[in-house]
């Protein structure tokens, strides 16, 4: 590809595709992902949750690929929980092609390699003298070719290869193709798909009123709630009250009837608190560091000049627009759990112990997933039904609706960061320091970070506090704010050395590659790599009438780097457009992945901008999208995505392109209007009052 | 309880419900048409998009004593087998992302063309503005928008 990407810009044509003759019965099996039938049907497992990722597209491409099938007669399956089959079914840090990139392709290659083996015994040939194409083995000797649906009986019986070797990038037919979404056809004519369309006959449909956070129960008067019409059963369990009965909208009303009181349960807290106690930890002593390089106290005792920024991020909703729900159907021989779920294992595993059953008895089906985001990693949701489940000896649909969804915790952590740069006289960076605190957090810094092994001088450290109110892993955790506040003071420091950012970055990448201090985890070429793309396709600094800003961040295996571009209409910053430079290594689907990182950037401004859950006594005070604004189509700006032409094993595209766009937006920012933005949600900071964006 | 007779796509349909019921709730749990979705349940999202008598309506909260004889249509209904202009462009540009909001979205889509079929890119943005799409595929919907305008004859 010239000029080392690619602009993304495709269109083209094609029927909805015709639906393939059903065949299980007679499929032969290759392997956990690929079964043949002789009418040629290619029926490829997909094991992996999806969530939008597209995974369910972009796995069997991968098999399809190495196996030189016939995209059209492949069928895509989505494959139960079966961890005796596979390994890995999550949906978790970007990580499932990076995991199972080399387990799929060999599911390909050795399927294709017995089918050739099972065609030159057919044939009484050499199995070197084969080849094949587009769902064929071909003897282009004597002009034979026969389908792998013709040859799959005898290739089954075939010894499975060990040694395969797998197809260069150059000889990809689908890889790298914009591979339309399997699930396509479903979607646009509103077939079932989703955990929340499952009914089954008998089924309960069950809504659940939850503690506000610190708190339990201390009386409850269900008595009103239970008299409604069509109110099976009214449940007081673990501190929440179930409301269970045979249509959603009586269950909705019988639920309002339902008087609860609480009583605290250990802390209480408010957002209020959390400012405090978050400001606090900064400059809380003998905090031990994640990592330390040269002596950082000497050298910003003597620095020339020391550069200090706090940066704060609220709570925020996963807002997946499917609420969590889940069904579930205890018995005496087995329990039936259906929905969806990010980690499968964990869901059963946690049922299993909750009810005292067998894991080998209990079933998990997987739903496609309207959105997950981290949200669905946990099993809150999924072990309520199998709860009521089991209590009620019924089969169970517990939903959640969008109040309980927004009100009910597992909140991307509330977080302050606090970061400090030294420089000489002459505008060097010489000595940094970051901390990062947060509510239920974990540990909210990347210790090996730029500009670890750049900067000689270096400490980074974290603290959490412990708090009832639950948070999880929300996309990209901790980096979804740290991508922000370290591009955004990297272009502090930048502005203060007098220097152009990209360039003042791109020095210090050569510094770590020249004379790192202590270990470099980043790629320092790809790093550049996508530094230098962004900046030719952005014209960086070319255009005099647009105010650009830039961030570069590396997370989750892959490197991305972005340019916003500002420009003022009527003393108004309009954010126009988003040019992103992505290196995740092969790209897998280019359809899919074009998609990820329009819609990471546009998550990760629009979190920014409006998103934000805040606490009053436990109680959050969002209930909903009128209150918890999402971005909307009039606020999006264009986004160009280019790819770096790679040969590398793919890498993490689900979530890093979300981190590093709000910085590139506050730093545009800075430019068009001198001010900065330090805290999320930007619509609330005094830097924006009057700025209306869309 | 009460009995309603509704016309949705093209069949009369009798339920015994409650009046306030929204009609988003019979749909998905009295009638099995679950394609219209729940994302919020007071008109904010606009993934329970349905069509009365060809206006795009949330359904999330139409009582189902408000209908009377007017003609309902859903997802399900918009075309036989996905071949209405709306559901060609979106599989063309491969739309969906998790899915879930793009039903919805297309029925607020083939309400809005069918009231202007030669929609400028300003006009889609405001047409399309009350449909969330928490995936971020804003961009793929206003292009599909377009696409479909120019595929109606």
């Amino acid at each position: 590809m010239a000029g080392g990407g690619f602009l993304l810009s495709f269109r083209w044509t094609d029927a909805l595709a015709a639906p393939l003759p059903e065949s299980a019965a007679r499929e032969v099996s290759f392997n956990s992902y690929l079964s043949i039938s002789p009418d040629n049907v290619i029926t490829i497992l997909s094991p992996n949750p999806e969530v939008g990722q597209n995974i369910k597209t972009s796995f069997p491409m991968i098999v399809a690929e190495e196996l030189d099938a016939d995209w059209k007669n492949v069928k895509v399956v989505q494959a139960n929980l079966d961890t005796q089959k596979f390994n890995r079914q999550a949906t978790a840090g970007s990580g499932a092609m990076q995991h199972s990139w080399d387990r799929l392709r060999k599911a390909g290659a050795t399927a294709r390699l017995m089918l050739m083996e099972a065609a030159a015994k057919r044939w009484n040939v050499s199995s070197a003298t084969l080849t094949t194409e587009n769902g064929f083995v071909w003897h282009k000797e004597s002009g034979r070719k026969l389908n792998y649906g013709a040859l799959a009986t005898e290739a089954a019986t075939v010894v499975v290869p060990t040694e395969v070797k797998f197809k260069e990038k150059k000889d990809y037919k689908l890889i790298g193709k914009p591979i339309h979404n399997v699930d396509n056809a479903e979607m646009i004519t509103g077939k079932p798909l989703y955990g929340l369309d499952v009914y089954r006959e008998g089924m309960l449909l069950a809504m659940i009123e939850r503690p506000p956070f610190g708190t339990k129960i201390k009386s409850a008067d269900v008595s009103a709630a239970k008299a409604m019409p069509g109110i099976v059963d009214v449940v007081i369990f673990k501190d929440k009250v179930a409301v269970l009965g045979k249509s959603t909208w009586q269950v909705t009303k019988a639920r309002k009837l339902l008087k609860v009181e609480y009583e605290p349960d250990g802390a209480v807290e408010s957002t209020t608190d959390h400012d405090r106690l978050m400001k606090q930890l900064l400059d809380k002593q003998d905090v031990k560091p994640s990592r330390k390089d040269g002596d950082v106290d000497a050298i910003f005792k003597t620095a020339a000049k020391v550069i200090t920024r706090e940066y704060q991020a609220p709570f925020l909703s996963h807002a997946c627009m499917e609420p969590m729900n889940f069904f579930a159907h205890v018995r005496s021989d087995g329990v039936e759990l259906i929905g969806p779920a990010q980690l499968p294992e964990d869901t059963r595993k946690n049922v299993a112990k909750l009810l005292g059953v067998d894991i080998e008895k209990i079933t998990l089906e997987m739903t496609r997933m309207g959105g997950g985001f981290g949200r669905r990693q946990r099993s809150d949701y999924s072990m309520e039904a199998a709860e009521l489940s089991s209590l009620l000896k019924a089969p169970v649909k517990v939903m959640w609706t969008r109040e309980d969804d927004m009100r009910g915790g597992q909140y991307r952590p509330a977080m302050r960061y606090r970061f400090q740069a030294a420089l000489d006289a002459e505008g060097n960076w010489i000595g940094y320091r970051m901390r990062g605190v947060g509510v239920n957090s974990g540990n909210s810094t990347r210790p090996d970070h730029f500009p670890a092994g750049a900067v000689p001088n270096f400490l980074v450290d974290s603290i959490d506090h412990k708090s009832p109110v639950t948070t999880s892993p929300w996309r990209a955790p901790s980096e979804n704010f740290l991508g922000f506040a370290e591009q955004s003071f990297f272009d502090e420091i930048a502005t203060a050395a007098n220097r152009d950012p990209i360039e003042y970055r791109l020095s210090y990448l050569d510094r770590a590659k020249k004379s790192p201090t202590g270990a470099v985890k980043y790629d320092i070429d790809r790093m550049k790599g996508v530094i230098e793309l962004v900046a030719e396709k952005s014209g960086w600094g070319k255009n005099k009438k647009v105010f650009q800003g830039f961030s570069a961040y590396f997370s989750h295996g892959s490197y991305i780097a972005q340019v916003a571009e500002i420009e003022m209409q009527n003393g108004n910053p309009v954010l126009r457009k988003m040019v992103a430079a992505v290196d995740c290594g092969v790209v897998v689907n280019l359809s899919g992945a074009y998609q990820q990182v329009k819609g990471g950037i546009i998550d990760g401004l629009g979190h920014a901008l409006y998103g934000e859950v805040t606490l009053k006594d436990g109680v959050p005070d969002q209930k909903n999208f009128d209150t918890y604004r999402l971005i909307r189509m009039k606020e999006i700006p264009d986004v160009e995505v280019y790819f770096v032409d790679s040969a590398i094993n793919p890498t993490g595209l689900g979530e890093p392109a979300l981190p590093p766009a709000a910085a590139a937006l506050a730093n545009a920012f800075f430019k068009a209007t001198g001010k900065r933005l330090y805290n999320q949600p930007f619509m609330q900071e005094d830097a924006m009052k009057g700025v209306k964006f869309g | 309880m009460a009995n309603y007779t509704l016309q949705i796509n093209n069949k009369n349909y009798r339920v015994d419900v409650e009046e306030d019921t929204p009609l988003l709730w019979v749909l998905r749990d009295n009638l099995g048409l679950v394609g219209t979705k729940y994302g919020c349940g007071i008109a904010q999202c606009g993934a329970c998009t349905v069509h009365l008598n060809g206006t795009a309506v949330r359904s999330c909260v139409l009582p189902v004593s408000a209908i009377g004889t007017k003609k309902i249509t859903t997802i399900e209904g918009l075309s036989a087998n996905g071949e209405h202009p709306v559901q060609k462009a979106w599989s063309e540009l491969d739309v969906p992302q998790c899915g879930y909001c793009q039903a919805g979205q297309m029925m607020t889509a083939a309400a809005f063309l069918s009231k202007n079929p030669k929609p400028s890119s300003e006009q889609i943005e405001e047409a399309m503005n009350g449909n969330i799409c928490r995936c971020g595929t804003y961009h793929r919907i206003r292009e599909a928008v377009a696409l479909a305008a120019t595929k109606r004859k």
